[in-house]
């Protein structure tokens, strides 16, 4: 499918901080998911590119104000041709996958956590359909519910509560894996639902299967990602795998707006 | 109990010939108004020693002792090699770890004790430090108990502070006793700043193309080692930067002057991975420079140490020291390992639990010699607290057997007595490997006592090596 | 040279200056409450306000010797105390010690070091002596700085902190008189305001340089020609400003680059050579102090921007 993305974020601040640097992971890269067509990333306007690629595979650039700003606009745009592969992306980036055992403060294994995973794993025979397992599970103990929680809840917190987001499903599931020491990242990126547009960016789970590499699953949809997705980057949990991250200087309260637009293209 | 200039406590041992008759010859009177000259010499240049969480005079001295300690040139050669056999190989575990992992898929190291590591940095995976070294300066804590006999008790390979004290306590020396030097026979270390310096060069970014700018990174005055940070910043002729100075832009370090912005090309850090960039690390943080990480990344500027190396001297990764060295250099090491006993493994626990009385019980993540028990020396009170912690936590201890740690003469209120020492050297590691012959030398100055953090009570000593 | 290193040079000469500054106010309110017929507390909350610590008294407070012996000399949490810029210059100077000389970190060190062991219950038999200590604390590293400091950029930052708070040091002197006497009085003085007006040399230590200079004429006109025009006399403005402007020169040749520091240093020792003190009566002298306090301050928040700090 041919995806066009539109995605905007404005920070205003009030007063201008008198430094303001953001570091941007707002790159799409090429994989056997999707191939990027055009791609660009601008903030007041102005062309970013990225510095380096990390070692989750994504492009970062870092932007400084030229001076105290009042506003800041993000806006990322681009057109990418997807292709639905059952989630699996195979082995991207080459780096070693074991380094997703490792757990984060929003991901930690606390409370209820290794419990379901414990019984969600004797209840499934072999790895993939115990993932599948896993997602159902996943969906069925958090009910969907936006603003159930914010992004400072952990996966523990978000099992006891019931209810959360896709971050909150992306959490649970990564954490369950690891604690089943199944090496698994949260993803961010967006989704084209034209019956419920998001308005937002998306997130969801990849654990590492022996053999076939990175498998995506979304337990907000109770599915693989399709080629309705379109990933843009990943990390241990959502605050590691931001798309935007800024630091200030001076005290400022800062406002955000953001907008998602995710259209089909011919 | 081994003494480094009596031996078994009858003889003298050829290294200290000198000392010995030097002893005799000043009389204890001699000896102590020297102590006095020296603390004195201390106190007005301002070497002093905060101690987190003592309170008191936050700008305390480090106790001096005027006897120094001594290693033949051979004993030398033998810890030289086993010095940089060791920091060669905890190199090249950090150039494994964050790369292909071989030691970790041969088995040899637990994948989980790496990846889940506090101390491991997920960021650094795949990044290709200049020169592929992490640790530029390594100082390794060694132990003496026999003729023979040398153990490393733990690495360093972050930032290791005290080398301020070896420059410090000889040029001390060599003011207040001139005499003992006269037979040149002593090893100089005043080398060290140059040679620092001549490390932090070696390993400029890619995007530095003239003469490497280097600047030492420092938390500000308020830190511990700061007269240390200031005092290397100055023999190497560099600045002293701190975090406010800099900024990242345009994926290059700058350092703000009265010129406008300059260019820094290499980072001698002596600032936690966790205040180095609040961008990268710890959000909390209101210390640090927003994008230095990328600079790094990118090849603008290069951090010495680079982020993420402190899990090479993580106290339960130090077990397996001895294997890297076999895996790594094909070697057997040189210098033994302390034996050690992991308390998250069932069986070790279970030994350490009952030989509480004997052992030296540590926290995996502390250091400066706090949070320990030492059995020898502890009430039972202690001791149950202590199993309770152990019991509780166990992936946060290890434990060693109590070292009778080898003993130098030092000046003591009754007169010559032997008192606990051990000793840091601080190995260089660029494009090659410099070691500038000496280190320093702690003394557990309370009788009998075998903590010698400066922390804990301990002060310093004159390190000499002894020229063929 | 790092921005923050010439902001920690320029703010540690500062805040020694002011406690020397400080110093000589406490030593002029002593004298002038000491005068036969003085109004008790007003050359005390004089001093107070001059020094800038209004604040740290509640309105209608007793303010005596005591209280301000507390208040503007051990207080730490009254930012104009002395023992307040002593911490202050103290901290820069530990900011920044390798580019000090040995001899003045010490002879800082050992100032705040005995500051700090003085008590509040036996500072004021002793005040006499603790005031001159804290002089001779600030001549000390003056004379330090000059005799053993390399004629760098380092030393160009040193002064010019120096001369900008010892020009406002004075033009507060000056406007503690303003206090105390009003309204501004002529030619003829009765022996009281003839004593206050002297109390001002006395803290300046200046009252054999004026006799000098003046041959005892003790005119309000002349004394404040002796504060602000005279070039000859160390604390006076005039003098202050083309030490500035000395300082601040040898920073433009140094870097090649002049600032709006550089014109308005220039323009202010221009406007100093040509004023007559009669003009300046005439106007009057407290608009032109607050005057010039403001210009004082602007000069500074210009030199701080030239070097980014």
């Amino acid at each position: 499918m041919r995806l066009s993305i539109r995605h905007e974020t404005v920070y205003r601040y009030d007063p201008p901080p008198s430094q303001l640097t953001l570091r941007l992971r707002l790159f799409a890269p090429d994989h056997a998911m999707q191939r990027i067509e055009a791609w660009s990333v601008r903030v007041n306007g102005a062309e970013v590119s990225p510095l380096l690629t990390n070692s989750f595979g994504d492009r970062e650039a870092l932007w400084r104000a030229p001076e105290p700003p009042e506003r800041v606009e993000v806006s990322v745009e681009g057109t990418v041709e997807t292709e639905d592969r059952a989630g699996m992306l195979g082995r991207w980036p080459p780096h070693r996958p074991a380094v997703f055992l490792r757990y984060s403060p929003l991901t930690e294994p606390e409370g209820g956590i290794p419990g379901f995973a414990e019984k969600v794993a004797e209840a499934s025979d072999g790895l993939l359909p115990m993932l599948h397992n896993l997602n159902e599970a996943v969906a069925d103990a958090v009910e969907y519910r936006p603003g159930a929680t914010d992004s400072s809840v952990t996966a523990a917190e978000a099992l006891e509560r019931g209810a959360g987001v896709c971050q909150d499903h992306a959490h649970l599931f990564a954490a369950a894996c690891r604690t089943l020491e199944i090496p698994a990242r949260y993803v961010v990126g967006y989704l084209h639902d034209p019956d419920s547009p998001l308005g937002d960016t998306h997130a969801w789970a990849e654990a590492w299967v022996e053999g076939l590499g990175w498998v995506g699953f979304d337990p907000t949809h109770r599915q693989s990602p399709t080629d309705a997705y379109v990933r843009l980057g990943s990390g241990l949990d959502a605050f590691d795998a931001a798309p935007i991250r800024g630091h200030m200087h001076g005290e400022s309260a800062e406002s955000l707006a953001a907008d998602v637009a995710v259209g089909a293209e011919q | 109990m081994f003494d480094e200039m009596t031996g078994d406590g009858t003889g003298l041992r050829a290294p200290y010939n000198d000392i010995a008759a030097w002893i005799e010859a000043s009389g204890l009177d001699t000896l102590r108004r020297h102590t006095a000259e020296a603390e004195a010499v201390f106190r007005r240049i301002g070497i002093t020693f905060a101690v987190y969480g003592e309170g008191g005079d936050p700008e305390r001295l480090i106790p001096f002792d005027l006897i120094p300690r001594v290693f033949a040139a051979a004993e030398w050669r033998r810890l030289e090699r086993g010095i940089r056999q060791r920091a060669l190989a905890l190199n090249a575990f950090l150039q494994d770890i964050y790369h292909r992992g071989e030691i970790l898929r041969a088995g040899i190291v637990p994948e989980r004790l790496v990846y889940r590591n506090p101390a491991f940095e997920p960021a650094m995976v795949g990044v290709d430090p200049p020169g592929r070294v992490y640790s530029h300066v390594v100082g390794i804590d060694i132990v003496r108990t026999g003729e023979q006999e040398f153990q490393v008790l733990e690495d360093n390979c972050r930032t290791p502070s005290g080398v301020s004290y070896m420059l410090e306590n000889r040029e001390c020396m060599m003011r207040t006793c001139p005499e003992l030097f006269r037979s040149g026979n002593v090893e100089p270390v005043d080398v060290y700043p140059e040679e620092l310096r001549r490390t932090l060069e070696e390993v400029a970014p890619p995007a530095c193309t003239g003469d490497p700018v280097i600047a030492l990174l420092t938390p500000g005055p308020f830190n511990s080692a700061y007269y240390e940070h200031s005092f290397l910043a100055d023999l190497m002729g560099i600045e002293l930067v701190e975090p406010q100075d800099l900024f990242v832009d345009e994926g290059l370090c700058w350092m703000r002057t009265t010129q406008g912005p300059q260019r820094v090309d290499v980072l001698y850090r002596r600032i936690d991975d966790a205040f180095l960039d609040p961008l990268s690390f710890s959000p909390d943080s209101l210390l640090g420079v927003p994008g230095l990480f990328n600079a790094y990344r990118a090849g603008g500027v290069t951090l010495c140490s680079a982020p993420g190396t402190g899990i090479a001297d993580d106290k339960e990764v130090y077990v397996y020291v001895p294997e890297m060295i076999r895996f790594y250099l094909g070697q057997e090491p040189i210098l033994e390992n302390v034996p050690t006993w992991r308390c998250s493994h069932d069986e070790e626990r279970a030994y350490v639990l009952e030989r509480l009385s004997e052992l030296v019980v540590k926290e995996v993540h502390g250091s400066g010699g706090y949070g320990m028990l030492i059995g020898p020396h502890s009430t039972a009170e202690e001791r149950a607290e202590f199993a309770e912690k152990i019991k509780l936590d166990p992936e946060r201890y290890i434990a060693q057997p109590t070292l009778e740690l080898s003993s130098s003469p030092s000046l003591a209120e009754a007169g010559i007595a032997g008192r606990h020492v051990d000793f840091r050297p601080y190995c260089l590691i660029g494009r090659t490997i410099r070691l500038v012959p000496g280190g320093l030398t702690r003394v557990a100055l309370r009788e009998g006592s075998l903590v010698v953090n400066s922390s804990q009570g301990g002060g310093v000593k004159d390190t000499w090596v002894l020229a063929d | 040279m790092l921005s923050r290193t010439a902001e920690s040079l320029f703010w540690m000469a500062r805040y020694i200056e002011r406690a020397e500054a400080t110093a000589r106010l406490v030593e002029m309110g002593r004298r002038m409450a000491m005068l036969p017929g003085a109004y008790g507390q007003e050359e005390w909350r004089s001093v107070v306000a001059a020094a800038g610590a209004g604040a740290a008294f509640y309105p209608g407070e007793r303010i005596g010797e005591a209280e301000v012996c507390r208040s503007l000399i051990l207080e730490e949490n009254n930012p104009s105390s002395i023992r307040a810029c002593l911490d202050r210059a103290r901290n820069n100077a530990r900011a920044v010690r390798t580019a000090l000389t040995a001899e003045m970190w010490e002879g800082l060190n050992d100032g705040w070091r005995w500051l700090g062991g003085v008590e509040a219950g036996t500072i004021q038999p002793d005040l006499p002596a603790t005031l001159e200590r804290i002089r001779s604390l600030s001549a000390l590293f003056r004379g330090a700085a000059q005799t053993t400091m390399l004629r760098g950029e380092r030393y160009d930052f040193l002064s010019a902190g120096a001369f900008i708070e010892r020009a406002d040091m004075t033009l507060r002197l000056l406007d503690v008189k303003y206090f105390v006497l009003l309204p501004e009085t002529g030619l003829v003085l009765d022996s009281r305001d003839r004593y206050r007006w002297i109390s001002l040399l006395q803290a300046t230590s200046a009252v054999r340089a004026f006799h000098y200079v003046y041959r005892g004429d003790f005119s309000p006109s002349k004394i404040a020609h002796f504060m602000i025009l005279n070039r000859d006399f160390p604390c006076s403005l005039a003098f202050c400003y083309s030490g500035l402007r000395a300082a601040l020169g040898r920073l433009a040749d140094r870097y090649g680059a002049r600032h709006d520091c550089h014109a308005t240093v220039e323009k202010a020792v221009g406007q100093l050579r040509d004023r007559e003190m009669d003009d300046i009566f005439d106007e009057g002298l407290h608009e032109f102090l607050l005057e010039a306090i403001h210009l004082n301050g602007r000069l500074s928040g210009e030199l701080s921007r030239a070097y980014h700090f």
